[in-house]
């Protein structure tokens, strides 16, 4: 067989009746009309060699994302340098020295300033450098590509040409845009991870051409040709239009063919591709943004200080001016011994005016040490030592994943001791986006012993409440939740499955047997392992199952089922094999079920059904899906168990569970064939009416079902997030949540990681009160609601209640627009926690732009995935968690750190010393430089005025940069004005460094 | 504060009190010469006598020792209201041309003293131009006092900034006479006088070395000073003096340092005294919080 096919060949297709409908323009099968500006690229394929020159020439796959090369570095890098005040000033000095009215040599002005500009341009090229390295390990990561007659080679990614066939294989990312032409399924289906492009963690179906299906093995590409004509290079993720031309005919593309560079190849063996766009003129790329560069205020400030040292400077010139104007019109004429009589311009006393004047510009030079000319560079230094120390704080190492904190970017260190918002995202970040089986209800029973993160924080906060009265002062060390508030503990004799926390002897090892209803908990388990699209793979080093599910739930679900002993391990074109153990019998039973039909799970339809035939020849219908979905499906009969299935499910949602409710039919062959011919008469519809048609026949199958059970997943927090937050909350930073769930799973976890606490009053603000179609009527009702909410605050009399402001995100998208946006954070600010619910990627950069504009303080956007990059990038300070999975947050972030609970000590300690350092370092600096630069003033007095320097020219020269540098930078590096368990101790310290004690 | 000018208070004591002391047992005698050595008919007009070349310019002056003088006694001339600091005065020389002489003929940085007749001056510049050319001869009672006028440099700049094989060469020979002439076949480094002066005073009043004696001065011992007064003061309203002082090794009399210290040193026992008397009268507990930012701001809440 050409190409070796690894796997048995699935239809994947097969499992999806509405995620991959073909586009209608397929139907049509009328190509895209392509012409006129912005359709110009013409890609022949298989034929790259016709890319190498005009006028075909496009980019090459080479990327670069430096900001200087060897030409453009000098000039570039010197015109970063003369933005700051100081360097200009001390450039015109630089020159001024030249002139023989200089009072110093001009060695001792230039040599300073080439080492202070050398300095910092050298940690530019370093850091560009590094830059660099980045680039070429990417450009140089190997693909397949073909090179004629059927041959396969590896390849740099940088020399992949435009119209190249590529093969990628699984877990590889894509080198460029690629047009999907085959893959080792047979019909063409890929799964794509976009998560470096959305942040979204599940995956996405992509489907080739029927008519490049055949392209399935490396012989194919002999005399494979075509061309692609399609539009140009552009920023937009989710389009593309483009034909291709193929065996005399043409054939329209979409979005659903075309594979995104930085986007990885799943649960998918192989696939074939044609290049499209590569390097700069891929989509990935001409979305990527220029990161901002972000200023930290202390530099800001800092400029003021130049600024008033530069008018000080000034005034004692004007002064010395002045003196010498007055010296030299009345008394050097006396002074014979400098022979007034034969003085030139600068010292004529007959020409007194002009020889102030001269005197003004060296004056000028004189008191230059007034400006402290190495303070920027030693404030790079301090800071790349501070950011050593960050790096090397063992208390930020997450030992698990073996990562330690990473400050990448050193000019911020000190503003972390400035933060006064956080705007943290949920998934990945407070939560391990981890779900784990925790308590299943089953026939009314509900099982699971195990308590969540939220039940725990809720004793804990009952513990609290007994032992004291909530005051501020209880800050001190023994709080871990672990003593305080239960007795089960959470760590079992038993090794802990990965995504299987559940315990209860009832149902383990087999004793479920014994229980009351022994069906329905069968048909449980069943539906667990039966019910999902997942893909067993065998780990080859641990020899036991891993599944590739397409959400991590059905994951979840599938290990759950696979302890219960009923293991998911092969799944064929049309069946599903599964090892059913029973108490009873030793061995495992090897069942097979016959897949019959699959309607796969949306958004929209939030459920998900398998119609199976077990081998008894019993037609099952299969359901799992959103708790009232399928409450409202169920037949009469099957509703026995509803009412406590509804309490357990409110139990399991207040837990902050993620709950999904289970349910089944028996149905006989008739009925099926009835209803199936009906189905594959939708599915084989031509016609724009086709979804409807195929809703419309799932909706008659999904019906009637007999409810079985619910079951409980949780997304684990992270550890030590609800101390962590407890702490911030007390140092009095607000937290803001920008999260993609529901409303209620978000007030969930806010409960859960002590942002939300049963004292406050919950504000929500929602849209869906009013009519949704009339724009105005909604907004004016959000306005009402913030309007109200805010007199509701300011007419609170407890001094210490507080308020938690709760908003979903079509409500945002009203309350940012401009009219609104500033009642809007009145109101948030007066929150002590803001949860905004169901926000996009975009949404969460607009509320930090929102809150950093809006209020003028420093925010701090804390993320884990590319959906959280807008916001890091757009706050003053970016934190990426650099834990599971996705660079692309820590790419675009400032610190990165492992875990979230690391955040506590990164602001309160480092943030602290980091502040404290800077600022007294500056201070000190300036101080050094004023009292140095006024003896200038001072000894002048002396000397008439004449401009006579007091110091020789080289101790002037190492003054700033050699003799006075080091114990300035000592103090910056080292500072600790009070150890770092006081800072953690005693919290409200950082309340007083947010006064902003400098300057 | 407490801690710090308690810390402080101890040690420095002795040192402050052994400061003043070493100033105090300096004996100085100090004489103005300027005004009284201008006989009364040019009393009115100083320049015109200073500039008059016939007039006789000795004069005498007696000096009575107070104290007991140890040797060695160091002999200043002082000079007020003169601006050796002056930018265009220090900038006018070249240190090349006195270490390498006529070799070296780049004298530009000399101007306006560079040359004279077109020919080089040696050593060039306002700075030598201006050379201070009295002279004083002691005699106490009627014996001589032997004044040592030799190392009265710095070794190093006698070593290896004036040059030994450089010979004064036309120097004071234009229209404009400054200050004292030299001998031309002295070499720089052996004209003590000139190196003296060559090193610019820092301040507008300034004491150069004269020479040495190197015998003990008794009290009651008269000195007379056989002076001439050459060196022109008159024209911009200075003052010279004489001075005649002993030396502890703390250099010259100056109360200055001792004084200050003391004052320091008794503000910080006063305040320290103060803290001390509120912290016994109203204590607070090491590690009290009751003040911090927080608290106060908590009452107010």
């Amino acid at each position: 067989m050409a190409g070796g096919r690894i796997r048995a060949r699935i239809r994947r297709s097969h499992l999806y009746t509405f995620a991959c409908l073909r586009a209608r323009s397929t139907e049509n099968n009328e190509p895209h009309s392509i012409q006129g500006p912005g359709y110009s690229r013409i890609v022949h394929c298989n034929k790259s060699e016709m890319h190498q020159k005009p006028p075909l020439q496009y980019r090459s796959n080479y990327i670069s994302t430096t900001r200087y090369n060897i030409i453009t570095f000098l000039p570039k890098a010197f015109f970063e340098q003369f933005r700051r005040v100081a360097n200009i000033y001390f450039l015109v000095a630089a020159i001024c020295s030249l002139l023989s009215i200089s009072p110093f040599s001009p060695v001792s002005m230039i040599a300073p300033l080439a080492f202070v500009l050398g300095a910092s341009m050298a940690k530019e090229g370093v850091e560009d450098w590094r830059r660099f390295m980045q680039d070429k390990k990417v450009n140089s990561r190997k693909a397949s590509v073909h090179k004629k007659e059927g041959i396969f080679s590896e390849k740099q990614w940088k020399d992949i040409r435009v119209g190249d066939v590529v093969k990628v294989e699984k877990d590889n990312f894509f080198p460029a845009d690629l047009l999907l032409l085959s893959s080792s399924y047979e019909d063409g289906l890929c799964y794509v991870e976009t998560m470096n492009l959305d942040g979204e963690t599940n995956l996405k179906v992509k489907r080739s051409l029927e008519a490049t299906l055949t392209l399935d093995s490396d012989d194919c590409f002999r005399d494979f040709m075509g061309m692609i004509k399609c539009e140009d290079p552009n920023p937009s993720l989710y389009t593309f239009v483009g034909n291709l031309e193929y065996d005399r005919q043409i054939y329209p593309l979409d979005p659903a063919q075309i594979l995104l560079r930085d986007s990885k190849l799943r649960n998918t063996a192989y696939v074939y591709g044609v290049v499209i766009f590569t390097g700069h003129d891929s989509k990935v790329m001409q979305n990527s943004m220029e990161a901002p560069s972000k200023r930290s205020g202390i530099e800001k400030q800092m400029d003021h200080i130049i600024y008033l040292l530069l008018a000080t400077l000034i005034i004692v010139s004007l002064i010395s001016s002045a003196g010498f104007f007055y010296l030299t019109k009345t008394e050097m004429p006396r002074w014979w011994y400098l022979r007034p009589q034969q003085a030139e311009t600068c010292y004529d006393p007959e020409n007194a005016f002009a020889s102030a004047l001269c005197h003004m510009v060296a004056a000028f030079m004189l008191y230059g040490y007034l400006i402290p000319i190495s303070l920027y560079v030693s404030i790079e230094m301090v800071k790349f030592l501070q950011a050593l120390f960050i790096n090397q704080d063992i208390n930020m190492y997450d030992e698990e994943s073996g990562v330690p904190a990473d400050a990448r970017t050193s000019n911020l260190n000190e503003e972390l001791g400035q933060v006064d918002t956080i705007l943290s995202d949920k998934t990945g970040t407070l939560t391990c986006n981890q779900m784990d089986f925790l308590k299943c209800s089953i026939a009314g029973t509900s099982y699971g012993v195990r308590a969540s993160e939220v039940e725990l924080a809720a004793a804990k906060q009952m513990a609290m409440e007994l032992e004291d009265d909530g005051s501020f002062s209880m800050a001190g060390g023994c709080r871990s939740p672990e003593i305080v508030v239960t007795s089960k503990d959470r760590k079992g004799d038993k090794p802990s499955v990965k995504g299987f926390s559940f315990e209860d002897p009832r149902l383990m090892d087999g004793n479920w047997t014994k229980e009351p209803h022994t069906d329905e908990i069968l048909l449980f388990f069943r539906i667990l392992a039966l019910c999902h699209t997942a893909v067993p793979e065998l780990n080859e080093q641990t020899g036991k199952l891993t599944y590739e599910a397409e959400s991590p739930d059905e994951g979840a679900f599938l290990i759950a089922a696979r302890e219960f002993g009923f293991e998911y391990f092969k799944r064929t074109q049309s069946s599903v094999f599964i090892n059913e153990k029973y108490p009873d019998t030793t061995k495992a039973v090897q069942r097979e079920y016959k897949i019959l039909n699959l309607l796969d799970f949306t958004s929209k339809r939030k459920r998900m059904s398998v119609i199976l035939q077990d081998e008894e020849g019993q037609i099952f219908a299969l359901c799992k899906g959103a708790d009232s979905i399928i409450f409202e499906r169920l037949a009469k009969n099957g509703r026995a168990h509803e009412e406590a299935t509804m309490k357990h499910l409110n139990e399991y949602g207040d837990n902050g569970l993620r709950t999904l409710a289970l349910a089944y039919k028996k149905l006989d062959e008739k009925e099926y064939m009835a209803w199936n011919n009906e189905f594959i008469k939708a599915k084989t519809a031509i016609g724009g009416d086709r979804e409807g048609m195929l809703e419309k026949v799932s909706d008659m199958m999904e019906k009637d079902f007999i409810l079985v059970g619910a079951t409980a997943v949780e997304d684990k927090l992270q550890k030590g997030v609800p101390q962590c937050i407890d702490k911030l909350a007390q140092a009095g930073l607000k937290i803001w949540v920008l999260t993609g769930d529901k409303v209620e799973t978000a007030i969930n976890i806010g409960f859960a990681c002590s942002l939300l606490r049963q004292e406050m009053k919950q504000i929500f603000i929602s849209s869906t009160i009013s009519d949704p179609f009339s724009e105005k009527a909604v907004k004016e009702s959000i306005l009402n609601q913030i309007t109200n909410a805010t007199q509701m605050i300011k007419l609170e009399k407890d001094p210490h209640a507080a308020f938690a402001l709760i908003i979903d995100g079509k409500t945002l998208t009203y309350a940012l627009e401009d009219d609104m946006k500033f009642q809007f954070l009145h109101l948030a600010v007066e929150c002590a926690s803001v949860i905004c619910c169901r926000v996009s990627p975009k949404q969460k950069g607009l509320v930090t732009r929102l809150v950093k504009e809006g209020t003028g303080k420093t925010t701090l956007a804390v993320g884990d995935g590319a959906n959280d990059v807008g916001m890091i990038q757009e706050a003053d300070i970016g934190v990426g968690i650099s834990g599971v999975e996705g660079m692309q947050a820590v790419m675009a972030s400032d610190f990165a750190i492992a875990q979230f609970r690391f955040l506590e000590r990164l602001l309160v300690v480092h943030g602290h010393w980091c502040y404290k350092r800077i600022s007294q370092m500056i201070c000190y600096f300036i101080y050094k430089n004023i009292a140095f630069g006024l003896t200038f003033f001072y000894f002048e007095a002396a000397t008439a005025f004449s401009g006579q320097a007091i110091y020789y020219d080289w101790y002037m020269i190492l003054f700033n940069v050699f003799l006075t540098s080091l114990p300035v930078i000592a103090l910056g590096v080292f500072e600790q004005d009070v150890s770092s368990d006081i800072c953690l101790q005693v919290i409200a310290l950082r309340e007083n460094l947010q006064q902003n004690f400098f300057a | 504060m407490l801690m710090v000018a308690a810390s402080q208070q101890p040690l420095p004591c002795p040192v402050q009190y052994h400061h003043l002391q070493g100033a105090k047992r300096v004996v100085e005698i100090v004489e103005r010469y300027d005004a009284e050595c201008v006989p009364d008919a040019y009393k009115s007009n100083k320049v015109a006598y200073i500039k008059n070349g016939s007039i006789s310019k000795n004069c005498t002056k007696l000096l009575k020792v107070d104290k007991l003088m140890k040797a060695p006694i160091y002999i200043y001339y002082q000079l007020d209201n003169y601006y050796q600091n002056h930018r265009r005065y220090v900038k006018s020389r070249s240190d090349k041309q006195l270490l390498d002489g006529l070799q070296n003929n780049d004298t530009s940085s000399c101007k306006p003293e560079e040359s004279n007749g077109g020919l080089p001056v040696v050593p060039c510049g306002l700075v030598a131009w201006s050379l201070f050319n009295d002279s004083y001869i002691f005699t106490r009672g009627a014996v001589p006092l032997k004044v040592n006028r030799k190392n009265i440099a710095w070794k190093s700049d006698r070593d290896h900034k004036f040059g030994k094989r450089v010979y004064p060469f036309n120097f004071q020979n234009g229209s404009l006479i400054g200050g004292g002439k030299l001998d031309p076949h002295i070499p720089l480094s052996d004209q003590e006088d000139l190196i003296v002066w060559m090193r610019t005073a820092a301040l507008p009043s300034f004491r150069k070395l004269y020479g040495r004696i190197e015998e003990d001065l008794h009290p009651s011992d008269l000195i007379t000073v056989n002076l001439t007064n050459n060196y022109n003061t008159y024209s911009f309203g200075g003052a010279k003096k004489l001075v005649l002082s002993t030396s502890s090794w703390l250099g010259g009399k100056n109360d200055f340092l001792g004084v200050f210290y003391i004052f320091v040193g008794s503000s910080c026992i006063f305040i320290s005294l103060v803290f001390l008397l509120l912290h016994l009268k109203d204590s607070r507990p090491c590690g009290d919080a009751t003040f911090s930012y927080w608290n106060r701001k908590n009452v107010s809440l």
